[in-house]
């Protein structure tokens, strides 16, 4: 009996401790590394258009104004924060010259808010609109130093000096050097202006916003300078995909950024050793108009050109990115392309490289696609997990018919023995 | 007689501990509300079940959140969106709630209005998506969900290019009831939680070794399956096996009693 109550209150106390244990928090994110505080710079348009007197009765530029006052105010102390203007200074006609007319007027650093603050109050809305100039130098000021770069353009109309196309130097800035997004602003903006800031903040992953009063203004800008003050937990490192599996990069875990032009193919390859799992994962980013309809597929093959496993995503309409991903581990077939082996025979570590090939089917009109499509690859090495075994416990009436029957059965037997037993005894 | 009535006290009492360990430790003290969103993948910002998610937003912006889930949950995934003034809408949206597993593959809702579609005159419009069982382990060729992260996205996927960039207000809710998890066996050595570190290109071809395994959960009691409903089954077989084990030993007293 005492035996029999112990090992019942064993197990009870097992299920319980089991079922704590199991309940644990099964996700840990590591924080990034803060080594670079982030970086944003304003860009405002103070061409001769912000005069016009349209949101809740004021000029924009009076509007523009008090938003980035507020925004100084508002500004996180880790935030380095620094403002451009464009068509500032030039009232003349000159095209050429007023499509120079851009400054920075408060460098990108710790903001100084008192500083900054004159330096808007002094500002006249005066010449011409030079949008892809503007965008470019932000980005010189914003410099390279690994952090992510973040430029928030506010304007009220289109660009009055294309060429540049601003919106192709918005996609040829983004796919140079770190990380830059570019979130745009219309104030009260017309189709044209609204067309050509949604291209700029598509081509950089970044958002647009048509403010029509003050508070939407200072909100947003508010929203998306709080944004950058808050880094992605990882900088993706730059990696160029080779055109066939010999000569592809070698990745060891971690997260890869890339270019991907329409219709090509990437290679990649990561070394797998027997007994691990391979993780692999892609966005691509749709960062111009595409056709409407549109795919991604990821595939693993060895170094031969034979497929292991592949992950692919299609669809259609609007859309930021398109992703795909795949495990893979070598488990249960031992290859032959083994291109490094342990000679120690009682744990033969194999190392397979695994291939991973990412090609996309998006169409496109945008003329000589020339920097490809931003591609993110996520790369992972783990332990492979095992099949399972049967069940240790078991479920259903079946079960307990059998094991019902079986007590029953072994009941009649031990009764029997029982009374043999007693017989032979009494005999005896 | 009274070793039965041990038993089946005993078996019942295991099973509520059980019952009330579990429960106790499911269920999360309500955290702060959340009034931001990620824009991609890497900058999702994470959310945990009963959490208040209230964030500003505007038509036409990809907004991104993470949440954790284990095997055996069920997440499910409740967001209204609070539309622009009609006035200043010229057409028609169509929305879309989607959920992305640590791969970035894209999950199947099998609950809930995944891509509602609002007419021009609508004030809000509701979305939800309710996540298949999470297992605790699958083929590497499966799509299953399986334990680690997830990713939502809401986005409108059509909308009058006029209507672009709009305020809208956008609230969220995440719950993860959980399931049985009975069905289930294996184990997943890793859960599917992507690997957030800058990556490098080797050189050599000296290959990384896998990230350790958390060796937290399990200890010596790996080996005792989580509670579900085969422990009932079982013990009540048990059980039940001990009852008609007792009926043939008395069966076969009973006729020795005749006889004698």
């Amino acid at each position: 009996m005492i035996h029999k109550r112990l090992s019942i209150v064993g197990i009870a106390g097992l299920i319980a401790i089991s079922s704590l244990l199991g309940a644990g928090p099964a996700q840990a994110r590591e924080p990034g590394e803060q080594a670079e505080p982030p970086r944003v710079e304003l860009v405002l348009d103070v061409s001769g258009s912000m005069r016009a007197a349209d949101i809740d009765g004021e000029t924009r530029i009076a509007v523009a104004k008090r938003a980035f006052n507020e925004v100084v105010d508002a500004l996180p102390e880790t935030t380095y924060l620094g403002i451009r203007v464009l068509g500032a200074t030039y009232p003349g006609d000159n095209k050429k010259t007023g499509c120079k007319d851009t400054q920075q007027i408060v460098e990108v650093g710790p903001v100084d808010r008192n500083a900054a603050k004159d330096a808007i109050a002094g500002l006249k809305p005066t010449g011409f609109t030079p949008v892809g100039l503007a965008l470019r130098e932000a980005a010189k000021d914003l410099g390279d130093s690994g952090s992510v770069r973040r430029i928030v353009l506010i304007t009220d109309g289109e660009d009055t000096c294309t060429p540049p196309d601003p919106c192709a130097v918005a996609r040829e800035l983004a796919a140079q050097g770190t990380k830059l997004v570019v979130d745009t602003l219309g104030l009260a903006p017309d189709e044209k202006t609204r067309k050509q800031l949604v291209c700029i903040s598509t081509a950089t992953g970044g958002t647009f916003t048509a403010a029509q009063s003050q508070e939407e203004l200072t909100d947003r800008v508010k929203q998306l300078v709080d944004r950058a003050a808050v880094p992605p937990p990882v900088a993706p490192a730059a990696v160029t995909g080779a055109e066939d599996c010999q000569s592809a990069p070698l990745l060891a875990p971690g997260v890869y950024t890339d270019r991907e032009k329409i219709g090509e193919h990437r290679y990649y390859r990561v070394p797998v050793q027997s007994g691990q799992e391979l993780r692999a994962s892609v966005s691509v980013a749709l960062d111009r108009q595409v056709s409407r309809d549109y795919g991604v597929l990821m595939k693993a093959a060895t170094a031969d050109g034979r497929e292991l496993v592949r992950g692919s995503d299609a669809g259609s309409g609007r859309a930021d990115v398109l992703s795909a991903g795949l495990r893979w581990s070598g488990d249960e077939e031992p290859s032959p392309q083994a291109s490094d082996g342990a000679d120690d025979d009682d744990q033969p570590a194999v190392t397979t490289d695994v291939c991973l090939i990412v090609s996309n089917s998006f169409a496109s009109n945008t003329a000589a696609s020339a920097p490809g499509m931003p591609l993110e690859l996520s790369i992972d090495v783990v332990d492979a997990s095992h099949a399972p075994d049967a069940p240790g416990l078991g479920r259903g009436w079946l079960l307990l018919l059998v094991l019902g029957l079986a007590g029953l059965v072994a009941g009649v037997l031990a009764g029997w023995l029982t009374r043999w037993w007693v017989a032979t005894w009494r005999e005896n | 007689m009274r070793t039965r009535h041990v038993l089946i006290a005993a078996a019942l009492g295991a099973v509520f501990l059980g019952a009330t360990g579990q429960s106790a430790a499911a269920v999360p003290s309500p955290a702060p509300g959340v009034s931001s969103a990620g824009t991609s993948f890497l900058t999702a910002v994470a959310v945990t079940p009963g959490q208040q998610v209230h964030v500003d937003a505007v038509t036409g912006d990809y907004l991104y959140w993470s949440f954790g889930a284990e095997a055996g949950q069920r997440p499910d995934l409740t967001a209204t969106v609070a539309l622009p003034p009609a006035g200043d809408r010229t057409g028609g949206q169509a929305w879309t709630i989607e959920v992305f597993d640590g791969l970035r593959r894209r999950q199947a809702c099998v609950a809930g209005e995944q891509s509602p579609l609002a007419d021009a005159s609508a004030t809000q419009i509701a979305l939800r998506c309710q996540l298949r069982q999470v297992r605790s382990w699958a083929e590497p060729w499966d799509g299953d969900p399986l334990p680690g992260t997830y990713y939502v996205r809401l986005s409108s996927t059509e909308l009058p290019e006029k209507d672009l960039g709009l305020p809208l207000k956008v609230d969220l809710l995440l719950a993860a009831p959980k399931g049985d998890t009975g069905a289930d066996q294996g184990v997943l050595a890793a859960p599917l939680v992507p690997n957030n570190r800058p990556g490098s290109v080797l050189t050599g071809g000296a290959a990384p070794s896998a990230a350790p395994v958390d060796d937290e959960d399990g200890g010596t009691f790996d080996w005792v399956p989580d509670f579900s409903s085969r422990w009932v089954w079982t013990v009540g077989g048990g059980v039940l096996a001990a009852v008609t084990g007792l009926i043939g030993f008395s069966w076969t007293r009973r006729r020795k009693v005749r006889t004698a």
